[in-house]
């Protein structure tokens, strides 16, 4: 009999061992003349039991995790796979597992359990089924099917997906494009990365889909350089589905083309707003560019350009599939469908979940992610990134959509959630807030390239107790300068985690306290 | 790594006529450039705004802006911590603090042997399992005193 086993090649897994655990296994089955057979797919999500290993049964996959080299001999001699091993790793039937039983997966039901490279596998889960039915559409009912289903752009900024590929499709042009942007910089997010490093094919199908929607024939992905594993396997992912016919001048044989193009960023981290990303694209220093024009309107190299996470895109195979009125059976209000959340930083069980808006931070939190790791209590969370706002222990009960977040002085964000302990000093994370604009600002207006200096040096000054009144009433000024005068959403949202420090941990800014540290 | 290669003209030449084709070539080309040579040397200004019909000072200007492109050579191996806030929240500071005593390099710096360039990198991806620092293409995942010092004691190993 062979013994088959699913071991993960996400990022994740692997900076936490994943690939010496397969040798492992590889090795000692060998040496028990057992035959076995391992699958590297995309991670389930759940970081904290990584290196996972799941083994095929008839009854589905047992899961086991997090498990080391050494703990293979131990978990071959319990005859991995038995329902009743009694091997205190044995996690019992991964899809009953807690975190997964929870969720609603659509746009990430693939990642973790296909081989992320394998066509097979992807058909054989529901893959190609958006991308076909989109071809016998017209562009206008693929649009109204994205407008049905509500989705809104899952980058962070939140806004309307159908829309923005209405006024694509609208606008005459001989050039169109698609922009996938992956430039996911934002501390606490890995949702796209997992995504493209899981299911890399359901990205190109929602691009494909996009090209057919707004008239684009070619597609550009930009990835961060940060990301070398997930670029290796999109490399493969689209020489794959050229090789298939499913990108080229002839998708699926409908004499309809679309092509993919996979460009690597340089560690700017300003190259995730969508206009300076569209001038690196072009060649050129990524400095932001002011609107109007929209992308949608004068995009790439002044073309019509649908710009879109990856997420977003991600999410478009499914919506097609089973129509935009399901996937706008999720959610709540104007939040409608799904939300990959990422748990990060200071927590027990950190992880991606993919479930409908409208949950609470405190479940998420509190529930699944089973508190903090350090065991101390819980003192801030930062939600949507650098950028965004960071919540005290009293919030924990907003209801995570759009709307909610907005009403609070926060943002959803790219979903990221970073959790922080008692120990955590709120001056110190607001200095950074404005030391890491100073950091990545492009430079081209005045409010981000100066005051984001200025702010750190403001900072310094209430921290080391000169004239605090007055510097906290400087700094306040400054923020709201930022805020209303910045070019685009570095300057003008770098601020928001520094009001929120102020604001929610005023201590920290008045001399001695709790997570006060010096200097 | 890959040993990068001294630089030859002849050779980026070969680099860059395939690429001057397509849409927005400047970032393909840089990024071949110095995944070959290591880094993009002043030399290569002149030849790539000569391929591209770009002025010196626009090629220049883009090189500068990026921090992954890099004018001087670095060392064999490259390790990044990530400064960012998920790490942060779990001991990324010490982590920082620990990496420089332990390499005694400050950030964009390279020892003396040249085995080894210190960077900081904001968010590796890696955010529910830091704190995190990635060596060459490798990332790894709550990296505490004990493995930041096994790790950094591996590259020793390398006596190139």
């Amino acid at each position: 009999m062979t013994l088959k086993l699913y071991i993960s090649q996400d990022t994740s897994a692997l900076a936490l061992g994943a690939d010496e655990v397969a040798a492992a296994l590889l090795a000692r089955c060998g040496d028990r003349q057992l035959t076995v057979e391992i699958a590297r797919t995309g991670s389930r999500g759940m970081v904290w039991l990584e290196p996972l290993v799941e083994v095929d049964t008839p009854g589905g996959r047992l899961a086991y995790g997090p498990v080391t080299v050494g703990d293979v001999d131990g978990l071959l001699a319990s005859g991995l796979g038995s329902a009743d091993s009694g091997h205190p790793l044995a996690l019992g039937p991964t899809e009953a597992l807690p975190w997964l039983a929870r969720q609603q997966r659509i746009t990430f039901r693939r990642v973790g359990v296909i081989e992320p490279l394998s066509l097979g596998d992807y058909e054989q889960h529901g893959g190609l089924v958006g991308l076909r039915r989109a071809l016998v559409l017209a562009p206008q009912a693929i649009v109204d099917q994205l407008k049905a289903s509500g989705l809104r752009g899952r980058g962070g900024a939140a806004f309307p997906a159908g829309i923005k590929w209405q006024t694509v499709l609208d606008a005459p042009a001989d050039r169109k494009y698609i922009v996938c942007n992956a430039d996911e910089g934002d501390s606490g997010t890995f949702a796209d990365r997992m995504l493209m490093e899981g299911d890399p094919f359901t990205l190109i199908e929602g691009m494909a889909i996009a090209g057919l929607a707004v008239g684009a024939e070619q597609g550009f992905i930009y990835l961060r350089e940060e990301y070398p594993n997930a670029h290796r396997i999109l490399a493969g992912a689209i020489a794959a589905a050229r090789g298939a016919g499913i990108l080229g001048g002839d998708i699926l044989g409908s004499g309809k083309a679309f092509d993919i193009d996979l460009r690597l960023g340089a560690g700017a981290y300003i190259c995730g707003e969508e206009t300076s990303l569209l001038e690196s694209l072009e060649g050129k220093r990524g400095t932001v560019r002011p609107r109007p024009p929209l992308p949608a309107v004068a995009g790439l190299f002044g073309r019509p350009t649908v710009v879109n996470n990856v997420i977003t895109l991600a999410s478009v195979p499914a919506i097609l599939a089973a129509g935009g009125d399901a996937y706008a059976g999720h959610g709540v209000d104007r939040s409608r469908g799904t939300m990959a959340f990422q748990l990060a930083g200071n927590i027990r069980r950190g992880g991606l979940l993919e479930i409908p808006f409208g949950a609470s931070l405190r479940e998420l939190i509190e529930d699944l992610g089973g508190g903090t790791r350090s065991g101390r209590p819980l003192r801030a969370v930062q939600v949507g990134g650098p950028l965004g706002a960071y919540l005290p222990a009293a919030q924990l009960d907003l209801p995570l959509d759009y709307e909610s977040f907005a009403a609070a002085g926060a943002m959803l964000g790219h979903g990221g959630i970073v959790v922080f302990d008692d120990t955590v000093d709120m001056a110190l994370q607001a200095r950074f807030a404005m030391a890491f604009c100073a950091q990545e600002s492009c430079g081209k207006c005045t409010p981000c390239r100066i005051g984001s200096t200025r702010g750190v040096e403001v900072i310094d000054r209430i921290r080391r107790g000169e004239s605090r009144g007055a510097n906290i009433a400087l700094l306040e000024d400054l923020c709201d300068t930022m805020i209303n005068t910045s070019l685009c959403g570095l300057g003008g949202m770098a601020p928001v985690p520094v009001q929120s420090a102020l604001n929610h941990f005023p201590e920290n800014f008045s001399g001695p306290g709790p997570g006060r540290t010096t200097l | 790594m890959t040993v990068p290669s001294p630089w030859n003209a002849a050779v980026a030449r070969t680099i860059i006529d395939p690429l001057v084709t397509l849409e927005g070539p400047l970032l393909p080309v840089l990024h071949a450039l110095q995944n070959h040579f290591g880094q993009l040397p002043a030399a290569a200004i002149p030849l790539i705004a000569d391929a591209l019909n770009l002025s010196p000072a626009e090629v220049q200007g883009v090189i500068s802006f990026y921090p992954f492109f890099r004018t001087a050579p670095v060392g064999r191996h490259i390790l990044q911590v990530c400064r960012a806030e998920a790490c942060q929240a779990v001991g990324g500071r010490e982590l920082e603090a620990q990496v420089k005593q332990l390499t005694g390099l400050d950030y964009h710096q390279t020892a003396a042997t040249g085995k080894l360039t210190l960077e900081p990198v904001y968010c590796l991806g890696n955010c529910a399992c830091g704190p995190s620092l990635r060596i060459d293409g490798k990332v790894h995942g709550r990296v505490d005193a004990q493995r930041a010092a096994a790790l950094i004691d591996s590259l020793a190993g390398d006596s190139r």
